[in-house]
């Protein structure tokens, strides 16, 4: 059973023995860390940067450019923000150049709360991203998907940014990775002694990785949303640390009587309103869950939308559950409680949506 | 031509005929804006002497093979002695749909042509600096003698990405095969450079990475056309970063919103006319034909350029993503 920062190197190992990566760099990427969250461990083709986020996002367009494929990595989102314009410039090239020119290269970053990561550590990046056309944009909330949309990422001619909810990264998930040993406990420990590297330093100067030999091409499409839960009394789209939270809450209002459809995003653009269209006009309600800061939010764009195309399909009216619109997550427990949905302020308002209800 | 060979006559004629014709395209560019027929004007009027010899020199192609390139605004010279059609950058300025470098979509002086390795030239007077960075990480990697050349402005090294490129370029055996260029014309947009920078030379700041550099007469065509071959061969065979200098004049100031008129500076092809007058390569009625010829010839594409169809508005979408056309969702 993979945890996420596993699915994620997995997938790398896969596309750089089967797609053609060439590419994985960044910050503390290569040996002999292999990333800050271990997902780069082990992998022959990463390598460590200078300390230079303008110089690794550039250096990704400029691969891209000359046909390499690539994911360069950004430690945490917190520190992607001088680069937006570099970001902009990655997301105009082929509309500039009137389809002259494809940028194929991923961007990952660790987003969101969940680790206790303060004000630095802590920022979410789903809101200013999907500010930024011509970027493709996912974010997986389990590892099967993980690897999944990873592999999809690699796969696509266009820029992509993989944001990767730090909170989930080295939790479990319950559906197997296609390749990886069984999902149960001595699963886990058999791909343990596989793919992670020892903490000790004296078996980590000798070790190797070895890699599950059926890993295969498993992809989830980007643009393709997924129905978690199923349930005709409300519509709960989310993604990321959010989207379990929201499955908890589903399941604990079932036992009130309170069924909630939960829809993991997965991606973020381009989204699959098609999926959360039909789900809105079976439960004429919804509710948009996500962590990042309330004003501008992503979620804002979605209830636009459902008010423009599915008002009189509503029987209560539309919520954001979001951050609060704070400078930063404070490090208290108190504070980052707080700041972020949690489960029981996700079960309010669900509950509070369909109590609402005509 | 190539870096060992003198340059003969017909060289020579050939560098000056070039700049003249970027010259009377650049002057020609302006009266369009100046006409209305074009709503922003930037260029390189003043650095043909450098230019023109970079374009010569240029191993244009696409893919690693060749030499990538990671220009800024000021450098249709180059692009017309690597073999660009005059008629692009006319239509760039009309914003046309037959504007090959970006549907009508960008400003005059942003290129982009795929086909010569070109990377889309940006308003952003930085970038090119970390662009750079990954052509130069594929060229590394590749068995190759090409090269990727990047060009910026005196203020634009003021920006971080510029010593981004400095780092990056030189990491201890990880070198990269960079051509780092800097035209100096002493000012960003009114901005005087002596004002802003403490450092004799840009170039300097390059030295405490290890890296070799040159600053050059960037108005002298002899001058640039040998320290960008030296320059050149070092990165190409050496696969190591080279930070080349040239003062160069700014003959018509930052761009149409500095007004774009005619500013007293040294004129480096009046400089290199009388040079090619004193070698009897060139006479007055020579002069006068090649000037003529170019007037009419951009006269002429302009007059066409005139007549041809804007973008259509419903191709606004069109290539948010690779290949695609019409609205996403």
């Amino acid at each position: 059973m993979a945890t996420y920062a596993q699915a994620v190197r997995m997938a790398l190992h896969y596309a750089e023995t089967h797609l053609g990566l060439s590419h994985v760099f960044g910050q503390d990427v290569g040996a002999p860390l292999g990333g800050v969250f271990t997902a780069t461990q082990g992998l022959k083709t990463a390598w460590n940067t200078p300390l230079d986020e303008r110089g690794i996002i550039g250096a990704a367009i400029g691969l891209a450019m000359a046909g390499k494929r690539c994911v360069a990595e950004i430690q945490f989102c917190d520190y992607i923000f001088n680069t937006i314009d570099l970001l902009k410039l990655a997301g105009n090239t082929c509309w500039s150049s009137n389809g002259g020119w494809c940028l194929p290269m991923t961007v990952m970053t660790p987003v969101g709360s969940g680790i206790r990561g303060s004000i630095y550590h802590s920022h979410s990046f789903d809101a200013m991203m999907t500010h930024i056309p011509g970027w493709k944009i996912v974010m997986p909330s389990n590892p099967k998907e993980a690897y999944g949309l990873m592999l999809a990422c690699l796969q696509d001619q266009n820029p992509t940014m993989y944001l990767l909810p730090k909170a989930l990264i080295y939790g479990k998930g319950d559906e197997a990775i296609p390749g990886e040993p069984s999902l149960d406990q001595e699963g886990s420990k058999q791909l343990r002694e596989m793919i992670d590297k020892p903490v000790d330093p004296r078996l980590a100067a000798q070790w190797e990785p070895n890699w599950p030999t059926g890993l295969t091409d498993y992809t989830v499409p980007i643009g393709q949303g997924r129905i978690v839960r199923e349930g005709a009394d409300i519509t709960v789209v989310s993604y990321g640390r959010t989207l379990p939270l929201c499955v908890k809450a589903a399941h604990r209002l079932a036992e009130q009587g309170i069924e909630a459809e939960v829809i993991d995003l997965r991606t973020l653009w381009p989204y699959d309103w098609e999926l959360i269209a039909t789900s809105i006009l079976k439960t004429h309600a919804v509710l948009y869950v996500n962590e990042d800061t309330e004003v501008t939010n992503f979620g804002e764009h979605l209830i636009r939308r459902t008010v423009d195309e599915l008002f009189y399909d509503l029987l209560a009216k539309p919520r954001l559950l979001a951050g609060e619109f704070i400078p930063g997550i404070g490090l208290a427990h108190t504070l980052e409680q707080a700041s972020v949905p949690q489960l029981e302020t996700i079960e309010k308002a669900i509950s509070e949506v369909v109590a609402g209800k005509l | 031509m190539n870096a060992a060979t003198p340059l003969a006559s017909s060289d020579l004629l050939a560098i000056y005929d070039l700049m003249v014709q970027s010259r009377i395209l650049e002057e020609q560019l302006i009266k369009m804006f100046k006409q209305g027929h074009g709503f922003f004007w930037i260029g390189g009027p003043g650095e043909e002497a450098f230019n023109v010899p970079l374009g010569k020199l240029i191993k244009k192609g696409q893919g690693l093979d060749y030499d990538f390139l990671h220009l800024h605004y000021r450098s249709n010279a180059v692009l017309l002695a690597m073999g660009m059609d005059p008629v692009d950058p006319i239509r760039q300025m009309r914003n046309t749909a037959t504007d090959t470098h970006s549907g009508g979509r960008n400003f005059c002086g942003h290129l982009s042509k795929p086909e010569w390795n070109l990377t889309p030239i940006t308003s952003p007077i930085e970038v090119q600096y970390v662009t750079a960075i990954g052509t130069g990480i594929a060229q590394r990697d590749h068995k190759t003698d090409a090269i990727t050349i990047v060009t910026g402005g005196d203020a634009g090294t003021a920006e971080g990405d510029f010593a981004s490129c400095l780092v990056w370029s030189t990491r201890p055996g990880q070198e990269l095969p960079i051509l780092i260029i800097v035209t100096n014309n002493q000012g960003g947009i009114s901005t005087s450079y002596a004002t802003q920078h403490a450092e004799r030379h840009i170039a300097d700041r390059a030295k405490a990475f290890g890296m070799k550099t040159n600053v050059i007469d960037g108005n002298d065509v002899m001058e640039s056309y040998a320290a960008i071959a030296e320059a050149m061969h070092y990165v190409r065979t050496e696969r190591k970063p080279f930070l080349l200098e040239a003062n160069v004049s700014r003959l018509y100031g930052h761009s149409s919103a500095s007004g774009a008129n005619f500013q007293a500076e040294e004129d480096p092809i009046a400089r290199f006319r009388e040079c090619l007058i004193q070698q009897n390569v060139l006479d007055v009625t020579s002069i006068k034909e090649i000037e003529e010829k170019h007037t009419q010839a951009i006269h002429a594409l302009i007059s066409q350029v005139l007549t041809e169809r804007m973008p259509d508005p419903a191709s606004i979408f069109d290539y948010t993503y690779w290949q695609q056309k019409g609205r996403v969702m």
